[in-house]
């Protein structure tokens, strides 16, 4: 087992896979905090699709999908967080809409372009063992930026995320703030899109802050013990589709919503043992 | 001197010719209200009276359709940061990573904290507010674990943390016991030697004991400035929901009121 491990790590693939891996588990755990605390978890699964015309038109325009994806996942996110914020009624409709066009937009731009397109599944399932330098180069970047935005405004996204109306009355930019982290969002979906794929993102974002959240209750704490658990939770996931030959993204939210189950049940357990 | 007697006279809030709403719906109907410097101001209404929309109007949070609003002599959205704000109650998300601490702490935070730390006196203060509410032994204590009571002196202590001139009550015996609420009456009386005070219920029977003067609000505001709820107050505009009446609450306040007179003479 043992020298099967180093001979996999003897992989140039494996081993940039793993960087990957703990790359977008920072982003995500710290990002994934804010998505659970704010409950924007729909809107975050909206970019997350709509990103996906930004892949088709990078690939109907011959550029790297990765700059497509960063430009149609940065307008959707702040389409959506202004749609969420001024709209009075039924934002979770426009999101919807917004969602499924930058799905259709996608699909439509990639029936155009010419050529061979096997690998655009990777986009929507993720494959972690194809991550190119600069794939590296941009999850280290997201990563940089995500934690040194949230480190810098901590305390103000812990106030908007906890009582937003306050905050508002003490003149915080509250509209400023919000934006930020949705754009936020949307650069770690990007960078999420290679490990587990647009369409899984979603769990990677919220099930390690979500198991943290229920035994810790402090948001540095959530963060530091998200970005773990996600690590975690990517490197088993990676071992196990290797393993068995899997899809990798899958395995890596299976091993996580497993964990879920199991922390859920520890709560209770220990809830009733309390009492 | 003079400059001083001015500033006076300037009321800490104003409202003038004020309509407000949502969409088609008007909510607030030519509100005309002052509020001078140590009011203590109790408006009672009915649920969709109008009392979170004319909240939301003096916070700045929505733009009336007409009328003016002042606070301290400024736009809502410069004035308000004197007014420390006590939100209702409400279910809040158990879960939620926030300490005792860290909820009081941001009440020093504004425009100008961004990208600073929090300095030695913003922790001093916020020390002093909770040992004042008697909350600093639950200082880390999670919001989730603490009862209705204890989360709403915490929302007091960040309302006071932020050093205000006015505090602004929306419904402020919503889910708290009995005891709790009279305790917060206390604390409020005893506030109000430094602060102006205005607070907004539906519960009349509580508020009436402890506010010096007391408001109508349905829609329109019947407001006097004096403790006196009078059946022409009720009558007057849309006055005020006829189960009040029938429970015969009125008559509480009016013979709350009349005991007072005895005491004064």
């Amino acid at each position: 087992m043992i020298d099967s491990l180093t001979t996999l790590f003897s992989y140039d693939f494996m081993r940039s896979a793993m960087v990957a891996g703990i790359l977008v588990s920072v982003a995500c755990g710290v990002i994934g905090t804010l998505v659970v605390l704010n409950r924007i978890v729909f809107l975050s699964g909206g970019i997350a699709h709509a990103a996906y015309g930004g892949v088709g038109l990078a690939y109907y325009l011959g550029v790297d999908p990765v700059i497509g994806a960063v430009v149609f996942s940065l307008a959707a996110a702040l389409g959506m967080g202004v749609v969420q914020r001024k709209t009075r009624q039924r934002a979770d409709t426009l999101i919807g809409v917004m969602w499924a066009v930058g799905m259709a937009l996608g699909i439509i731009f990639i029936n155009l372009s010419p050529g061979y397109k096997a690998d655009l599944m990777s986009y929507l399932f993720g494959s972690i063992l194809a991550v190119s330098r600069l794939d590296l180069w941009v999850m280290l970047a997201v990563a940089a930026l995500v934690v040194l935005l949230v480190g810098l405004f901590y305390k103000d996204f812990l106030a908007i995320s906890f009582d937003e109306i306050f905050a508002r009355v003490r003149n915080l930019p509250v509209d400023a703030l919000y934006l930020m982290m949705v754009a936020m969002i949307g650069l770690t979906v990007v960078v999420a899109m290679r490990v587990v794929g647009l369409i899984m993102i979603i769990a990677l974002l919220t099930i390690p802050p979500a198991i943290a959240n229920l035994f810790l209750k402090g948001m540095w704490k959530i963060m530091l013990m998200a970005t773990g658990l996600s690590v975690l939770f990517t490197v088993t996931g990676l071992l196990l589709s290797y393993y068995f030959n899997l899809t990798s993204g899958a395995m890596i939210i299976l091993v996580a919503a497993m964990a879920y189950l199991i922390a859920l049940l520890v709560r209770v357990f220990c809830q009733k043992c309390c009492e | 001197m003079m400059s001083e007697e001015t500033v006076k006279q300037i009321p800490v809030i104003a409202l003038r010719g004020v309509w407000a709403g949502y969409g088609n719906n008007l909510i607030l109907e030519d509100i005309n209200f002052t509020v001078r410097e140590g009011d203590f101001i109790g408006l009672i209404g009915p649920n969709g009276g109008g009392k979170t929309t004319l909240i939301r109007v003096i916070l700045g949070l929505i733009e009336p359709r007409r009328g003016e609003v002042r606070v301290l002599g400024k736009t809502p959205q410069v004035g308000r940061r004197h007014i420390g704000y006590i939100p209702q109650l409400q279910d809040t998300d158990y879960d939620f990573p926030a300490s005792v601490w860290d909820v009081v702490r941001m009440g020093r935070l504004g425009k100008e904290t961004l990208l600073k730390r929090f300095t030695a006196r913003d922790n001093a203060i916020v020390e002093e507010k909770l040992r004042w509410l008697g909350m600093l032994d639950l200082k880390k204590q999670a919001m989730g674990e603490l009862s209705g009571g204890q989360r709403q002196r915490v929302y007091i202590a960040r309302a006071l943390a932020t050093e205000p001139k006015i505090l602004l009550l929306d419904e402020p015996t919503a889910s708290v016991d009995v005891e709790a609420s009279t305790n917060l009456y206390e604390l409020l009386a005893s506030l109000n030697e430094h602060v102006t005070i205005l607070l907004i219920s539906h519960d009349m029977n509580v508020v009436s004991k402890y506010v010096k003067t007391i408001g109508c609000l349905n829609r329109r505001l019947v407001y006097h400035a004096e403790k006196r709820i009078t059946p022409e107050m009720l009558a007057e505009g849309y006055g005020c929901p006829v189960d009040l009446i029938a429970h015969g609450v009125p008559h509480r306040v009016l013979a709350g009121h009349d005991q007072d007179e005895v005491k004064h003479d």
